[in-house]
């Protein structure tokens, strides 16, 4: 790793003003990705300011009958929240379904919307990555992309988004607030929380300098059947090659987002109408525009035939 | 180290002289006693506990708590596998949460409850979890061990407190243990030697699970 200073503010406006004092200034909670980063010197921040004492770490009802969920709150905790479980069963087969135990327990609800994508080509310092390194290209098109992305990429970069919990979180319609340095709060619909590559692949996230999160808010809850399927080489701990999020209602309605297929979690809302005529008018609508690989092409079956096999368990 | 003509030496110019290096042994004893600390680097205190005892070090911020419990409290039957998280030998407890101490920074756990393989329970005095991988032979080289065993502790804490799991059927029904959901958790440890069905037998004999 490379040196840096360290501190551990007590209050959001001390951590967004220590964040923004000092230059490379980083936000850091649970670290399991940052700090791998930085061994690999992918991330080199010259200041890390230590979240965990900001009080973000508890659920709490909203007026309107949802959910707010603190930004500290760890992966664990929020997939064994007994309203999660009951009101928000998507979320928490989502959650559980990445990582691994332990991870699942220094993650955060924030970080993990934070993290960063794991195409090789950005682990490896000796690659062209124009997420890593802007201007100087990209190594996964053209090169090994079985794993990477076909929907919303560019010709700068084909990386995806690697959360399991974004997913389930874009399908819930999540709000993502923060505050920034002179204490203007936003609420930011999830649908536009990430941001799409295009030439610009190192901006992942409409959030500006110093910008932190504060929390996640979840409407009221849908009902229906909720449903994750995650598509991936292992059984267990390992990314999605293709997952599919779902909430099913009983007349045939419903939503569904995606993961594994692009550089955030990716619904149309103007398909899901489809979704009562068939998995496959419903996927082929989802997934128009696709701009696959030789090696990723696999997954636009994938993902209708994950689809359909929810398909056929929910409504049987 | 002032030498000068043609005797001058530098300390990098002993390291690599190979034989030279014992004739200067006593020279380089004077040293500071952190070597590779850099003078512009800060450190940082933290007090934490570790297997109860209270702990308090001055650390450069970069080192892990694995590289912590390792390199400067000696406590090393934690491992060191693949140092990113990837493979769990080097899982410790904190506050009762098993974590990666890889991935986890020294410093940002003040105040913290730390306990290794060494405080889940002594030779004399070996944990349930200690004892059924030795009756079922749960390893082979040994070296996923300590972090194989501190993460089954947890797995069955998780369970009882009703933390679910990918293969969880029924989200709202009470957590109980069984084969599936303890091979579930435990795919953070990686075995190498290919002992995971011994492994699941001795988590099955603590949890109460027919073998």
């Amino acid at each position: 790793m490379k040196p840096f200073t360290y501190e551990r503010p007590r209050t959001a406006a001390d951590a967004v003003a220590a964040v923004l004092r000092k230059p490379g200034g980083r936000f850091i909670a649970g670290g399991t990705n940052l700090l791998d980063l930085m061994k690999l010197q992918v991330e080199t921040p010259g200041h890390l300011v230590d979240v965990q004492d900001l009080g973000f770490n508890k659920i709490e009802p909203t007026p309107d009958g949802g959910l707010r969920i603190g930004a500290l709150v760890t992966n664990t905790v929020l997939a064994a929240d007994p309203r999660i479980k009951r009101d928000y069963g998507v979320l928490s087969r989502a959650i559980v379904a990445g990582a691994s135990g332990q991870l699942r327990n220094k993650a955060t609800t924030a970080g993990n919307l934070l993290q960063r994508t794991r195409c090789p080509y950005f682990y490896d310092t000796n690659q062209p990555c124009n997420k890593r390194q802007p201007g100087s290209g990209c190594g996964a098109i053209g090169g090994a992309s079985r794993g990477l992305g076909l929907m919303g990429v560019s010709t700068s970069c084909i990386a995806t988004h690697p959360s399991d919990m974004a997913v389930a979180m874009r399908l819930l319609d999540a709000k993502v607030e923060t505050i920034d340095d002179v204490g203007t709060v936003r609420s930011i619909p999830i649908a536009d929380f990430h941001q799409l590559p295009g030439t610009t692949p190192h901006i992942e996230t409409i959030l500006r300098p110093g910008e932190l999160i504060t929390g996640v808010e979840l409407p009221r809850p849908l009902g229906g059947r909720h449903v994750y399927h995650k598509v991936r080489d292992r059984a267990s701990y390992a990314f999605a090659l293709v997952s599919v999020a779902a909430v099913l209602q009983r007349d045939g309605s419903g939503r569904v987002a995606v993961g594994g297929v692009a550089p955030k979690p990716w619904r149309v809302e103007a398909a899901e109408p489809l979704l009562r005529r068939s998995s496959e008018s419903f996927a082929n609508s989802l997934l128009s525009g696709a701009a696959p690989t030789e090696d990723n092409h696999f997954k636009l079956a994938l993902v209708e035939r994950t689809l359909a096999g929810i398909l056929h368990e929910v409504r049987a | 180290m002032n030498g000068s003509g043609k005797w001058r030496v530098s300390r990098r110019g002993v390291l690599a002289g190979g034989s030279a290096s014992a004739a200067m042994a006593t020279m380089l004893d004077a040293q500071p006693s952190h070597p590779r600390r850099q003078a512009d680097i800060p450190v940082y205190d933290v007090s934490f506990t570790v297997n109860g005892e209270p702990r308090t070090l001055s650390l450069d911020p970069r080192t892990t708590l694995l590289d912590t419990l390792r390199e400067h409290l000696q406590l090393t039957g934690t491992k060191k596998g693949c140092d990113h998280g990837q493979c769990g030998a080097c899982t410790v407890l904190v506050d009762g949460f098993r974590i990666n101490s890889c991935l986890s920074l020294a410093v940002m756990h003040e105040g913290d409850r730390v306990t290794t393989i060494e405080g889940v329970g002594s030779p004399d005095h070996l944990h349930a979890m200690q004892r059924a991988f030795v009756q079922h032979d749960g390893f082979q080289c040994g070296y996923c061990t300590p972090g194989q065993i501190c993460s089954a502790v947890a797995v069955l804490k998780e369970i009882e407190a009703g933390v679910p799991s990918h293969v969880t059927e029924d989200l709202t029904a009470t957590c109980v243990p069984s084969r599936a959901e303890m091979r579930e958790r435990m795919s953070g440890n990686i075995c190498r030697c290919g002992a995971y069905a011994n492994i699941s037998d001795a988590m099955a004999e603590v949890a109460g699970v027919n073998v």
